[in-house]
Parts: C-alpha cells; structure tokens; sequence
C-alpha cells in the first residue's frame, strides 16, 4: 500500500469516526439529562406532588399541584389565543395572498418566531401587565400564545401547500366555492400534520420560563380566576432551584421531571398522528 | 415539436380557416356553443378564433398533439381557466343559448361537469366522495339513494357497494377515476367534460371507461379530450382537431377518421406526427 493511499485510509476512517462519535453524544445528552432528572426527580416524586401546594420553608413535604394546574390554564389560554390566529393566517397565507404579501408575513412570521423569548415576556409585561397593575394568568398566556403564532402560522401553510392542487380543482368542478372548497376539503386533507404542528408548538412553549417570570409571576397558592399571578411549573423550577433549601431543589428536580415527560409525551403523540397520516397527502 | 407539424402547417395557405364538410353541416342540437374564443396564458395565446358546438346527449371528442389547446378549450366550457392566475379569455361560450361568462361560476360548474386525467378523489370514504357535491350544492334529495344512483350510472355500484366507507384511496386506478365520474355525474350535470381520463390507467380499465363513456349520452352531453386517436374513434360521435391552438376540423367522427377535409388532419390521424 503506497503511503498516499494509506494517509486516505485513515483520513477516511478518522472523519468516520469523528461523526459517528458526534453523532453518539447528541443522542446521548438526551438520555444524560432524562437519567440525570429521573434520578434526582425520581425519588422526590411522589402523590403529593401531584395533589398538595407548596409548604412553606422549614417544613417537609408538600407538592406542586397549583404549578401544574396554573402550566395547564396558561397552555390551555395560549392555544385558544395563539391557534386560530395562526391557523387562519396560515390559510390566508396558502389560500389567497399574493406572492408579496406571503413573502412579507412569511418573512415577518419568521421574525417573530426568533425572537428571544425574554423579549417577548417584556412586551407582554409592557402590554398586559402595567396597563392593569397586576401580574395574571391572562399576561402569561398572552405572552406564550405570542410565541405559538408564528409556529401555527408557518406549519398551516406548508402544510396547505402539501395539498395536490388536483383535489381543489376536484372540488371547485362540482361547483363548491373557493372557501367551500378550503374548509371540506383542503383543510381535512392537511389536517393531520397541522395537528402535529400545533401540539410541537405547545410543547416547544409548555416549557418557556422567561416570557412567564413577569406576566405570570409565580404564586404560593392556588390562583382563582384568570386574573391573578399564577404558579407555573417552569417558574417554580426557576424560583426553587435558586434557593438555598435541598427540600426545594429536590421538589425543582422533581417539577422537571414532570415537565419533560409532559413534553415527550405530546411529542410522541404528534409524530403519531402524522405517521398515521402518512397516506393521507400523496 | 415534430418537424411535419411545421410542414403540414407552412404547406396550409390560412390556418385559421375551419374547413367545412358536408356532414357537419347537417343541423343538430346544440348544448354548448363556442364562438369565437381566443384565449391567453399572460401574452402567450393559446386558442385563436376557436367556434365548434357540443351536441346534445352526444359524445364530442377534442384531438391534437400535446400542447394544441384541447385541455384548455375544454377547460373554458366550465371556467376552471379562472383558477389559473393570468388566464384570460375573449369570445362567447353559450350553455342552452345563455353565455356562461356572465353566469354565477358555481351554478355553472353543477351544470357543468368535469373529469381529470389523473384520478383525484377526496381522502374521504367513497361514499363520502360521491356525496360531496350534494352535500355543498344542499340537495334536499336522500343522499344514500343518489350516491347508488351514480355508482351504478359509473358501473361501480357491484364492486364497492360492500365497503362504501372505506378509504377511496384503497381503490385501484381505474376504479378511482370511476369514482371521480361518479362523483361528477352525482349533482346530475348536463355536460360533463373529461380530460383525457384514462391517460393514466391500464387498458382494461380504459376499455371499463370507454364503455361507459357510450352508456352515459343517455344521461348528459359529454366532451373530451383525448391524445388516443383510436378512443376518439371508438367512442366519439364528432371530433374537433386542434392544432397550435386553432381548430382545425370538426366533423362527424367516422368522416374525419375515414375521409379527413384538412391535409393536416390526414397527416395526424395517420401518424406522419403528434
């Protein structure tokens, strides 16, 4: 083997090497960080978590119920806020915008959907919070379902595009109008990767703390109603992972280990819905 | 494009005259009227001076090679040109003598009918897909009943009638396009258009279709487009050939594939090109 061809040999095999081991430690910082939660988290979960508030300092025990019910009223609020605009936009976008138009929303969208999220948690707070002099769950939702917009809005629309323009010209031969057509038939076509979309979108929001830590605050106690400060599990990770208690950080390492499998679990969720809908776009 | 076209077209003093024969001229029932239609894609023109008839209850076939018009003049007699960004047209289309261009295009396109090359049925059950365009257009008919009535009329009743909810992506290709004529003829259309509809299916289900094709003059006027010389034969009653976006000739089929008026007709329907 002439030396020039064995310097090729192991350059090859090295740059083999190098990715295969890269490619190893992105897979593994996933499973580093699950076994790391679960075993911290692990042992501090347990039913009261689920069920009991916080205790205050000094005593053992307690849990996050008022987190975990506040996370779920602010997704929840969110979604209600953030889905429909960015769905119906998404059609616009697919459906009857011109070509400047989309680009200007589709440029704007992408704008939008990267900027910091400790930017958006201060327009909130400027917006929701100040004119009412109150930190709420609204101001929180308000701030995340900001986020969701342009997630909603970009994935509506491509998905929209996926649809053969066959079935809208099918449709539009039988005499169904334009909208007719968009609502029965386009729109069922690409509607289960638009489902995939918006649950990657809750999830990617479902764990955002920086827009929460002035819009909803954080609370000790169960939050009535929309309008007053509200726990959140991201934000009682914050707030007790700073502290100086061990009882408090156990119940942080616990708090995110619900959060996360929160998190794979509505992943897992989506790709199965897309999977199934795998035939449905040709 | 073929080096004959060019010839046979050179070798033609005035291509934009339509030559006449003498079994056309015999007087029939009129559907649909095209007179006169230019049409445009941007500044590229397309169809010249076009004017020929559908007749009533009769099948009418448009030839030509790839890119003559066929599919777009077809595609004006139900406006689904005005889908296409740019698409404009001049000159008159008449519907039982009223011009469709001043028509509502929904209402139009119920009356109007039409079938694609590709089969493109809904991702919804068969029944559903049958049902769709009753279900838009508030028929006060039992949808059940008028979805067996145009699976029969489709000569597919036998086959899927046990499985109506399945997906109709489960059908096969041919069957597929059934459903889509199916489907078409369910809001009972008067004309119903088809653009070269076996173009993409085996020949067995093209001879399904053809038959069919023949059974249904009973039930509407039926134009399409074919690029398949011998299907405009076999099921046709007239043909209209188009060339590079003028109509060439239109007769009654059997005279224009026997004794063609147009040199450029013969050299096509011999296959000198296309």
């Amino acid at each position: 083997m002439s030396p020039r061809l064995r310097w090729r040999k192991f350059v090859s095999n090295f740059m083999l090497t190098l990715t295969g081991v890269c490619a190893a430690v992105s897979v593994s910082a996933l499973f580093f960080v699950l076994g790391y939660l679960v075993y911290n988290g692990g042992t501090s979960i347990n039913w009261d978590f689920f069920t009991k508030l916080p205790v205050p300092v000094g005593e053992v025990g307690g849990g996050m119920a008022n987190a975990i019910v506040g996370s779920a009223k602010l997704l929840l609020l969110a979604s209600l806020f953030g889905v429909p605009i960015g769905f119906l936009g998404g059609i616009y976008m697919a459906e009857f915008s011109n070509s400047t138009v989309a680009f200007v929303v589709r440029y704007a969208a992408d704008l939008l959907n990267g900027v910091p999220s400790i930017v958006i948690g201060i327009f909130a707070y400027a917006v929701a919070v100040l004119p009412f002099k109150h930190f709420s769950t609204l101001a929180g939702a308000f701030a995340l379902g900001l986020m969701m917009i342009p997630i909603t809005l970009r994935s509506t629309e491509e998905f929209l595009h996926g649809v053969p323009r066959a079935l809208r010209e099918a449709s539009m031969a039988l005499g169904a109008s334009k909208w007719k057509t968009i609502a029965a038939v386009v729109v069922p076509a690409a509607y289960r990767g638009i489902m995939t979309a918006i649950l990657l979108a809750l999830a990617r929001v479902a764990g955002e703390t920086a827009p929460l830590l002035f819009t909803a605050l954080g609370n000790q106690y169960w939050s009535p109603g929309l309008r007053q400060p509200t726990a959140s599990l991201p934000a009682m990770i914050y707030a007790y992972a700073l502290s100086p208690y061990d009882d408090w950080h156990r119940q942080a390492w616990a708090a995110g280990l619900v959060l996360l499998a929160l998190i794979l679990i509505v992943n897992i969720f989506a790709r199965a819905i897309l999977s199934r809908g795998g035939t449905v776009l040709r | 494009m073929h080096a004959s076209v060019r010839q046979a077209v050179s070798v033609n003093i005035n291509p934009t005259t339509v030559t006449p024969s003498r079994e056309a001229a015999t007087p029939a029932t009129m559907r649909m009227n095209i007179n006169k239609v230019n049409f445009f894609y941007g500044s590229k023109q397309t169809l010249f001076d076009v004017s020929m008839g559908i007749a009533t209850s009769k099948v009418t076939a448009l030839i030509g090679p790839s890119g003559c018009g066929k599919s777009t003049l077809l595609r004006t007699l139900n406006r689904m040109h005005e889908t296409v960004r740019g698409a404009r047209l001049d000159g008159e289309i008449l519907l039982d003598g009223k011009n469709i261009l001043a028509q509502d295009v929904t209402q139009l396109r119920r009356r109007v009918g039409m079938v694609f090359q590709r089969p493109n049925p809904f991702p919804k059950s068969i029944f559903d897909n049958v049902a769709y365009g009753l279900r838009i257009n508030g028929s006060k008919l039992p949808i059940a009943d008028a979805v067996e009535k145009s699976l029969r009329h489709a000569a597919l009743w036998d086959e899927v009638k046990d499985h109506l909810h399945k997906s109709a992506y489960e059908l096969s290709g041919g069957q597929q396009q059934r459903l889509c004529i199916a489907r078409a003829l369910a809001v009972e259309p008067e004309v119903l258009l088809l653009d070269e509809p076996c173009s993409a299916l085996d020949p067995i289900s093209t001879a399904k279709i053809e038959e069919l094709l023949v059974q249904l003059k009973d039930l509407c006027t039926i134009a399409i487009v074919t690029h398949n010389m011998q299907q405009a034969a076999r099921v046709s009653d007239s043909t209209a050939f188009l060339l590079m976006g003028q109509l060439v000739e239109f007769s009654p089929t059997p005279h224009m594939f026997t004794t063609p008026s147009d040199p450029r007709t013969e050299a096509y329907i011999t296959g000198r090109f296309g």
